[in-house]
């Protein structure tokens, strides 16, 4: 007979890492849904080719021993997934395998692999298919093209190393302008254009390139947050600054710049500040912290959006925020129990059951009744209570 | 939902809200019979040992002093059965070093009634008098710390009390020794609350109950309205949200005053004295009749034992004859945890005896344990759970990596590790299945060792 020695706790609460990363990707099927409705044959193969080149890149770098975790945990599949959605639909395949192999190689076992990343890799992915692919990265092709389904945006299939055909030909066969290959960001940055709200949130409407829908993001973003698979402070913070910001400079001159709600609705930063910034490797752990990564978050990406030459500004933004995660979680460190300004001077805070000194309580007076609980609940019954004696 | 917390009044910040499995919650207590052998450990306390005061061959009563304290911080022994002492020496204690017991052979033929102590009256002795016969008859935290309640009932003479707080909030899994004490000892544990407040001079007394347990609630308030009015003051049972560790004696003046003991301090220094309410019910039984602590409750429970409850126990009984009783085939027990399971120590072999500090005797088969124990260990993918449930508000994130990188003093000077009791909150949750507790045990300890290395040098 054997019994074993085991440390205290000897209970385990059932979630796990895969368990966490797992709930993730389900909650990102329905956006991969929704995007390839969109986009037709040429987003499901970007899909499908980004996170089997993650995959294969986590593999290679797991079996050679660089890296912790293993392929089982799905934390590559969520990289792959976002890379992907983070892409333009009809992304060259070659380039979007590229793309997967660096965002794995340079942004997760190059420091140690899941959990020691500093910087979150699909955005690693995408920031290295932006400088390398410029021309590639600015082409959008509109949604809810006629025969989407069956054939494939010529862009898609682009030779290795070979640079992908122009698409003005393309769009101009379908009786498309120019206009519609870019994103409303773009459009606003560059035409001046300003997309309407319907467009923005569904993106049902018409042949708009706009990425996955910011509504359907939103409603899977809320199941994580309610089941606690992402902390709901992050996006909190992040549309909050961001909102703020725009509307504080939309205040000030209304004909420079678009109003808040173009601002959070358009381009990538829903998709950002729910999947990307929560990455949990890669932001703080210190609720404090947290706020103060969002908001900084949204901060930048209105900086960069309103004042620099880029068109999209969030995946700088949380590239950012990430290197300076380390510092906001040095800053915000939790005030641990008895250490608070409260308990040094010795006072209760609001809303206790019994006051601290039971002055009111003393035999000596006769109508002494117990506050107001804050438990109402289980309130004492009034024959349980004892009217309090009269002695003096 | 922690979402919703923030809009809710709750008792602590943050904590967890472990599966109860509180399988004994209904049954009635019973008497465990009384085994042929019991190995009674000098050192079951905080504090020095007691001297033996017993020789072997010498025949004991049961009740009958058999260890004498030297010094204040330590409580004297009983003999739990009548028999003849057979070995005073190294026997297995629980955390697996021998220590010196004294084992008591059971007479087979004896009545084993408790006869040595003298029923007398105490209805008008001094607090000094009070807190002498509380330190004759033994008794100690019945909680769990065995920190010896003379000295926990002994007010610092520049301090002065107001409020005796009962901890009946047990919020152990599995544990239900607490609620059934409460539930059919309301009687005593009302008088033991009452040379409480003698002996400390508080005004008023409050029992702080977990709302899983209405009935123990109901029980104390049936036992003090038969009791009538009481001239040590005002005794309230009160129920506060279940949590863990509401039996934190920080956590529960927290849910009950809304106020924070401030880091290093005791309760006494807002004019508190916590006990726990098996510790007082034993109390309310053992004075007025002079008796030793020779017994107490143990709730022997866990998915292995077939007949889970809570029994008095007396005191010394070895575990093997307790699960034989209970019926937990050894061949199943993969673990045996002395305590509850979020806090309890995992008995190192099955000769251990039931000492005053055990509340608890949980058997966990292989099946149960298997969630814990061979799930993967991930690198820290900082989810930010544990800092989300630690009680203390701590971060225990960052105090796992610089424990794996063995930065104890950082974690000492910056990161708060003295404020850690083990609660085991951090680990229970951590996905990655770190052993955080443990890593900051052994941090503690080598903190303690190089403080004590630095004052003697």
């Amino acid at each position: 007979m054997t019994i074993e020695i085991r440390s205290a706790p000897h209970i385990k609460a059932p979630r796990s890492v895969p368990t966490i990363m797992r709930h993730v990707v389900w909650s990102l099927v329905p956006v991969c849904a929704f995007f390839v409705y969109q986009y037709g044959l040429s987003a499901l193969a970007s899909l499908l080719v980004v996170t089997a080149s993650c995959l294969a890149t986590e593999r290679l770098f797991v079996r050679t021993g660089t890296q912790a975790g293993d392929i089982g945990d799905f934390s590559a599949v969520i990289t792959g997934l976002l890379l992907a959605l983070s892409l333009p639909p009809a992304f060259p395949l070659w380039m979007g395998a590229v793309a997967g192999f660096v965002a794995i190689a340079l942004g997760k076992a190059l420091t140690g692999g899941i959990g020691f990343n500093v910087f979150n890799p699909a955005l690693v992915g995408r920031a290295f298919a932006q400088a390398a692919f410029p021309q590639a990265i600015a082409t959008y092709s509109p949604s809810f093209l006629p025969g989407r389904f069956t054939e494939f945006v010529p862009s898609s299939l682009a030779w290795p190393l070979m640079q992908p055909a122009d698409l003005m030909p393309w769009l101009k066969e379908r009786q498309l302008d120019a206009l519609a290959a870019a994103t409303p960001l773009a459009k606003w940055k560059f035409e001046g254009v300003l997309a309407g709200a319907e467009e923005l949130l569904t993106s049902l409407s018409g042949h708009m390139a706009v990425g996955p829908s910011p509504l359907l993001i939103l409603l899977c973003g809320s199941y994580l947050a309610f089941r606690r698979f992402l902390d709901w402070r992050i996006p909190a913070a992040i549309l909050g600054s961001a909102g703020l910001t725009a509307w504080l400079l939309f205040a000030l001159s209304p004909e420079r710049f678009p109003n808040p709600f173009f601002m959070l609705f358009s381009g990538g930063l829903i998709l950002g500040a729910v999947y990307m910034a929560t990455d949990m490797a890669t932001s703080p752990v210190t609720p404090k912290g947290m706020w103060l990564y969002g908001a900084l978050i949204g901060l930048l990406t209105v900086i960069i959006r309103y004042y620099s030459g880029l068109p999209e500004g969030v995946m700088y933004a949380i590239l950012l925020a990430n290197a300076a995660t380390p510092l906001i979680e040095k800053v915000t460190q939790p005030t641990p129990f008895g250490k608070s300004a409260l308990a040094r001077l010795g006072q209760a805070k609001r809303g206790a059951s019994y006051p601290l000194h039971p002055g009111y309580i003393s035999r000596e007076e006769a109508h002494a009744v117990t506050p107001k609980k804050r438990f109402l609940r289980n309130k004492p019954k009034p024959e349980g209570r004892r009217k309090p004696e009269k002695s003096s | 939902m922690r979402l919703l917390s923030y809009f809710r009044g709750e008792a602590f910040q943050r904590g967890v809200h472990p599966p109860q499995c509180k399988l004994t919650a209904r049954t009635k207590i019973r008497r465990l019979p009384f085994p042929p052998r019991v190995i009674v450990p000098l050192s079951q306390h905080i504090g020095k040992p007691p001297r033996p005061i017993v020789r072997v061959g010498e025949e004991v009563v049961r009740g009958q002093p058999i260890a004498k304290a030297d010094d204040w911080l330590s409580v004297p022994h009983h003999a739990p059965v009548t028999g003849v002492v057979e070995f005073i020496g190294l026997r297995p204690g629980m955390r697996g070093p021998w220590v010196e017991s004294i084992v008591i052979r059971a007479h087979p033929g004896a009545t084993q009634e408790d006869l040595w102590g003298q029923p007398r009256d105490l209805s008008n002795a001094s607090a000094q008098d009070l807190l002498q016969a509380i330190w004759d008859t033994g008794m100690v935290g019945l909680g769990g710390a065995a920190f010896p309640t003379h000295a926990k009932l002994t007010v610092p003479s520049q301090a002065k009390v107001h409020t005796l707080v009962v901890n009946g909030c047990e919020c152990e899994p599995y544990l239900t020794c607490d609620h059934r004490v409460m539930v059919e000892q309301a009687d005593d544990l009302v008088e033991g609350i009452r040379y409480a407040m003698r002996a400390t001079g508080a005004q008023r007394a409050i029992v702080g109950i977990e709302d899983n347990k209405p009935d123990a609630a109901d029980a104390i308030r049936a036992a003090l309205a038969r009791r009538g009015p009481l001239p040590e003051g005002e005794i309230h049972a009160e129920l506060v949200p279940t949590k863990y560790p509401q039996g934190s004696e920080k956590m529960l003046i927290m849910a009950l005053f809304g106020v924070e003991i401030p880091a290093g301090g005791l309760p006494v220094s807002l004019g508190m004295v916590v006990n726990n309410v098996g510790t007082l019910a034993a109390l309310g039984q053992l004075l007025p009749r002079g008796r030793g602590l020779t017994e107490r409750v143990v709730t022997i429970t866990g998915p292995g034992v077939a007949r889970p409850g809570d029994y008095i126990v007396p005191l010394g009984t070895p575990l093997r004859f307790i699960l034989d009783y209970a019926g937990a085939p050894e061949a199943q027990a993969k673990e045996v945890i002395l305590g509850g399971p979020m806090m309890g120590q995992a008995a190192a072999s099955l000769d251990v005896p039931v000492t005053k500090g055990i509340s608890g005797v949980v058997v966990l088969r292989g099946e149960d344990i298997a969630l814990g124990a061979d799930r993967k260990i991930y690198p820290c993918i900082k989810c930010a759970e544990c800092v989300e449930s630690c009680p203390m508000g701590l971060n225990p994130s960052m105090l796992g990596m610089l424990a794996a990188k063995r930065e104890y003093d950082l974690m000492g000077e910056q990161y708060h590790l003295g404020e850690c009791f083990e609660c085991g909150c951090c680990s229970y949750v951590c996905p990655s299945n770190i052993p955080l507790v443990q890593q900051f045990r052994v941090a503690k300890q080598i903190l303690r060792e190089k403080a004590a290395a630095a004052k003697s040098s």
